[in-house]
């Protein structure tokens, strides 16, 4: 399978890719690691007319802590924050993640902005990113704006990321007390999308009660999707294995799965209520 | 639409092509290169019979243009093998049953080359999980994991596992 034709630029500056963004205005298309965006093209559900290649921008792809966050470049492979081990130190829910996302040949391509900027609920980092409460950096020829994670999902492939902007980076705030990150998905094999996935980070103050309750859903929404109601009920709370087993039976109430060939909207649901309990179990052991 | 003048390393020798843009990889490597050793299987970023290393990443070729190999190194299977004999994740394919078919044989090694450099000696797990971006659908997978225990134990220079073919 071949692509359509199309242009094609790798600028070696942001500046240079944003005034290339400005002249091709939604003709064009940023090439990040490609493994959402090739396939797309070469199924032809996607034929830009100009692909601006922004892998020669230097600066782009790094992790750095940054005193009460943690800022990671758009360009950032999934191999890469795989094997951060300051990253996974903090949260070990990127280690859970990245071993789920497709397989090491696409990690070593794939990278964390193009994940979200992709803007597809099938995607596990929007989900991880909800939990974690991050903001996204987009860039454009004003400059650089923040956007929180809950404004950034739009609506199928659709984010705040404008026509002239580019997605350049990702802060995570690091919560206060004790903090424990994890996330699993239910997937068919290596390399599918989630039939539903649960990304969930917990703090806790010296008494052991909730002081911070992140949940995202991946794949039981029409965009990516955050379980307030589970988050809500959570937060104040002594974390009691009653309290987390409600928490889980609302996310499973509040998404929105469709049936498809991964399974019917019920086992969806049973899926995001197993899952979410685990999770939130599995984040509180880690807290640390 | 313009085409594109890149300069690419295959296995240490440079070359030049004038090509499209959409042109993909793979067949940069396979049409305009004529090294075939790299195999086309799915081409939809699944099965891994295309991978090869790009600056001594293992990576999808059928999901990489060629453009964005410009100015890069490309090692395929033609390149693993010296003067002095075969890799020895060749030799421990061979001596071990990796392949039957033998078409996910070359993406199979040239992905092991970099899980072996990252972690010179993985559990079976994490063989497993390493090469869980490849599709084998002769062997059952029990000796392409041997071989590259095989292969690791060499690079190591530990004494090489026993290389009794298991039949499943």
């Amino acid at each position: 399978m071949i692509p359509a034709n199309f242009d094609y630029s790798a600028p070696s500056t942001l500046d240079e890719a944003l005034s290339l963004l400005q002249e091709h205005g939604d003709e064009a298309k940023i090439l990040a690691g490609g493994h959402s965006l090739i396939p797309m093209m070469k199924l032809r559900f996607a034929s830009p007319a100009h692909l601006i290649d922004i892998n020669n921008i230097p600066d782009l792809s790094s992790i750095k802590e940054e005193g009460d966050s943690f800022h990671l470049g758009a360009m950032t492979r999934e191999s890469d924050v795989e094997h951060s081990e300051a990253l996974t130190g903090a949260f070990p829910i990127f280690a859970d993640v990245t071993k789920l996302i497709a397989d090491p040949q696409v990690r070593n391509m794939g990278t964390i902005g193009g994940n979200l900027a992709h803007g597809d609920a099938a995607n596990d980092h929007p989900a991880v990113m909800m939990a974690l409460n991050a903001s996204v950096e987009i860039t454009g020829p004003e400059g650089t704006r923040t956007v929180g994670i809950d404004e950034f999902f739009f609506g199928f492939y659709m984010t705040a990321v404008q026509p002239n902007e580019i997605l350049t980076g990702i802060s995570i705030p690091k919560q206060r007390g004790k903090v424990g990150s994890a996330y699993h998905k239910a997937e068919r094999k290596v390399g599918d999308y989630a039939t539903a996935g649960v990304a969930v980070q917990i703090a806790t103050d010296a008494d052991g009660k909730c002081t911070y309750a992140g949940i995202g859903l991946t794949n039981v929404n029409a965009v990516p999707m955050r379980a307030k109601r589970s988050e809500e009920a959570l937060v104040g709370s002594d974390l009691s294995d009653e309290l987390i087993a409600q928490a889980a039976m609302m996310a499973s109430e509040d998404c929105n799965p469709s049936a498809d060939l991964r399974g019917d909207e019920e086992y969806k649901r049973h899926l995001v209520k197993v899952i979410t309990k685990r999770m939130i179990h599995k984040a509180i052991q880690r807290a640390k | 639409m313009t085409m594109k003048k890149i300069t690419v390393k295959l296995n240490g020798a440079e070359h030049s092509a004038e090509v499209e843009p959409r042109l993909l990889l793979v067949h940069l490597i396979r049409e305009n290169l004529n090294a075939t050793g790299t195999h086309i299987g799915c081409d939809t970023s699944n099965c891994g019979a295309c991978t090869i290393l790009l600056n001594g990443k293992s990576v999808k070729s059928c999901t990489v243009l060629a453009v964005q190999a410009d100015g890069k190194e490309i090692t395929t299977v033609e390149g693993l093998a010296t003067a002095e004999g075969l890799h020895p994740l060749q030799e421990g394919f061979k001596e071990n049953h990796g392949l039957h078919c033998g078409f996910c044989t070359p993406g199979m090694m040239l992905r092991a080359v970099e899980l072996l450099e990252n972690n010179p000696n993985p559990t079976e797990e994490e063989i497993r999980w390493g090469i869980s971006g490849n599709l084998c659908r002769c062997t059952g997978y029990n000796n392409i994991v041997k071989a590259i225990q095989y292969a690791g134990a060499k690079i190591r220079g530990d004494e090489l596992p026993s290389t009794e073919p298991e039949f499943v």
